[in-house]
């Protein structure tokens, strides 16, 4: 056997704390906790009378629940304000650093674990929470977990795991404007389907992949579990280190330097083998956006809507004919020009700064549809405070956005932000699944320059036409 | 966790239409299976009205009578079967939690998304794979309403006319013959965890926040 390793081998090898025959436990690093998947793990603990082994490598934050509008008078639903509460006083018990409502730090769980440097390079990072793939970005090995398992790592540091195997998405090439992160992501989900990564843990590699910056790694990574893999890695590197320099958890001074040293180990060796293999050439990507309830349900924004007669498949057949139907669309039209109601910009897929420079530098000067009902949901309070110093705010507002308080917001629509029945969306988010924006809600994902687009032209539109 | 031996019950198929085609629904989302205004609760029962919910309800909350739990005798199914893919999604445990206080012990499917499939087995839900041929052949077979037996023990399940075999991994089935409870097995090991902990805080003390 080679003695190669991928930077999967690598961090799941440093993190074995006993190998079985079946099953490994996998000691895990950093625990990222928020208040929907955490209730019933915490009384299991109080039932079966367990502490928390570890309660410095957790921390945890209110965000699926959180109203977006000014919390200055409460949460408002009494449901939501009880798991809210229920949250902040579960980790008063058993001394986990909580991050309150009125926090200046307080956003999207996602997107505050990099903000805060909890984040960092060859650590094994887990949360209740399927897009905690987002922190692969940073080459850490980071994944969703059920309820059942947020009480076992609590408990016990570590996680019952079978060893995934290796799956590389090589990109090659580079962007054309206009085309990104999100993009990138939804082409490789269309390719290799909701179920193409299952079993897998994925490793994006190639020239497109080195080239984005590290927020448009996140984004990639954050779309891993929708191609239905554990966990996107990309090895990190210079932009690695210098987005965590100084973040106020990342170590410092000599312990900086010696872990830097250790990162820089992390990257797969060069002969390292992978089970599976797939290229993918960025050059040739358009602006993408789906057109049915599944996040493979992808095309170009020039391209049409599928023909049920052009599927062999079925089973396939009879989910397209179901999603047209539900969607609304036309089989063979285009999708460009298609009406929408509303636009999303947020989320911890497109939530992040450079998300909203890109979607504001669409909007400058432009007025949002008449039709369109629009709004940007910053991830963190750290997002918005930046992007109110660089005056984004005003470009959205000015557009006709609404400008929010942050938080998961009508991504999932546990919130009072949601759709209305057969309301059209254009979303930055990450899944279009039936009802996921409110029921019968139509959602259409897109990136954050194609959702600005979108607001301008009151139907789905190609970004590259509108900045010319 | 209840102990998981043996399940006889009737097996409820979820279909999408296609002319006169039907098929396997595939891709059953975890949104699907509980939508997010339940997911508010902090506890795990109770959750079984809303299985499906938006499928099963119109608007208004009345049933909707070709939905499948809603037609006898599907209504009272103890084993789901489904098309590719089944769970993909959230990483909610609700989803195993309203599957099994609606009486659902077993999800039968081609393939299932990971987080749904390590949630089940925590719940005691067996999550059964299959190729697509098979499970079809059982569908015709569930659709007459007869009743199927699940027996995990001998990893088989007995239709009227014959026995299909299916795999499951050993510690998972250990984990729900016995009734384990995983966190008092782990902690078993706690001497390990604490060699482990003392030795990779000596090579990388950076790991250990703050």
């Amino acid at each position: 056997m080679s003695e190669s390793k991928t930077i999967y081998d690598k961090i799941w090898e440093s993190h074995l704390a006993y190998e079985g025959d079946d099953d490994c436990l996998l000691y895990i690093d950093r625990h990222l906790i928020h208040e929907v998947t955490s209730p019933q793990a915490f009384e299991g603990l109080r039932t079966s009378n367990r502490k928390v082994r570890s309660p410095m490598s957790a921390l945890a934050v209110a965000d699926h629940n959180i109203p977006t509008t000014d919390r200055s008078k409460g949460i408002g639903d009494r449901e939501s304000e009880i798991q809210i509460q229920t949250l902040e006083d579960n980790c008063n018990e058993f001394g986990i650093e909580y991050i309150k409502t009125t926090d200046k730090r307080q956003g999207i769980v996602h997107i505050i674990g990099p903000e805060q440097g909890f984040t960092l390079p060859g650590l094994t990072i887990v949360c209740g929470d399927s897009h905690t793939s987002t922190h692969g970005a940073f080459g850490a090995l980071a994944h969703g977990i059920g309820t059942s398992e947020v009480e076992h790592v609590l408990a016990t540091q570590t996680l019952i795991q079978k060893k995934a195997k290796n799956f590389q998405v090589k990109i090659n090439g580079l962007c054309q404007d206009n085309v990104t992160a999100k993009d990138l992501a939804l082409s490789v989900i269309g390719t290799i389907g909701t179920a193409g990564g299952t079993g897998y843990v994925i490793e994006y590699t190639g020239e497109a992949v080195r080239s984005l910056s590290i927020e448009g790694r996140m984004t990639l990574c954050n779309l891993t579990i929708e191609a239905g893999a554990r966990a996107g890695l990309i090895a990190p590197d210079e932009k690695t280190f210098e987005y965590l320099k100084d973040k106020p958890m990342s170590p410092k001074g000599e312990e900086w330097n010696r872990a830097v040293k250790y990162w820089k180990s992390l990257p797969s060796d060069e002969d390292a083998e992978y089970d599976k293999t797939i290229e993918i050439d960025a050059g040739n990507l358009t602006p993408l956006v789906t057109w049915g309830t599944s996040p493979e349900d992808v095309i170009s924004i020039d391209g049409n809507i599928p023909n049920l007669e052009d599927i062999q498949d079925e089973s396939k057949r009879s989910a397209v004919k179901r999603s047209l139907d539900y969607m609304n669309l036309v089989p063979g039209s285009p999708i460009k020009g298609v009406a929408i109601d509303r636009v999303f910009i947020g989320s911890c897929t497109n939530g992040r700064i450079e998300d909203l420079r890109e979607a504001a530098s669409i909007l400058s000067g432009k007025k949002v549809s008449e039709r369109v009902m629009a709004m940007v949901v910053p991830g963190s309070g750290l997002v918005k405070e930046q992007a109110e110093k660089e005056g984004l705010d005003r470009i959205f507002i000015e557009a006709g956005f609404e400008w929010r308080e942050p938080g998961c917001s009508m991504c999932l629509a546990m919130n009072a932000d949601k759709l209305s029945p057969k309301e059209r969306c254009a979303s930055t988010s990450n899944r279009n699944f039936e009802g996921r924006q409110g029921r019968e809600g139509r959602t259409h994902l897109v990136s954050p320059k194609m959702a600005a687009a979108a607001a301008v032209a009151g139907c789905l539109a190609d970004v590259r036409e509108m900045v010319g | 966790m209840d102990k998981f031996s043996l399940i006889k019950g009737i097996a409820a198929p979820m279909m999408n239409k296609s002319g006169n085609q039907l098929n396997l629904m595939m891709n059953i989302d975890t949104d699907m299976i509980i939508p997010k205004q339940f997911l508010k609760t902090i506890k795990r029962s109770g959750l079984g009205k809303n299985l499906f919910d938006e499928m099963r309800y119109d608007v208004d909350g009345n049933e909707i009578d070709t939905f499948i739990l809603n037609k006898k005798p599907f209504r009272n199914a103890k084993i789901l079967i489904a098309g590719k893919n089944f769970g993909c999604g959230s990483s909610r445990e609700h989803a195993p939690w309203s599957l099994l206080d609606f009486g659902i012990k077993v999800v039968i499917a081609p393939s299932f998304a990971d987080i749904f499939f390590n949630n089940s087995f925590k719940n005691g839900i067996l999550p059964i794979r299959l190729d697509e041929g098979i499970i079809n052949s059982i569908t015709n077979e569930a659709m007459k309403g007869d009743e199927i037996e699940v027996n995990l023990i001998d990893q088989v399940i007995v239709l009227r006319d014959r026995e299909i075999k299916f795999e499951v991994d050993r510690s998972n089935k250990d984990c729900l013959v016995k009734g384990l409870d995983d966190i008092g097995s782990t902690l078993k090991k706690i001497s390990l965890i604490d060699d482990f902990e003392n030795k990779a805080s000596q090579e990388r003390p950076w790991n250990i926040p703050r």
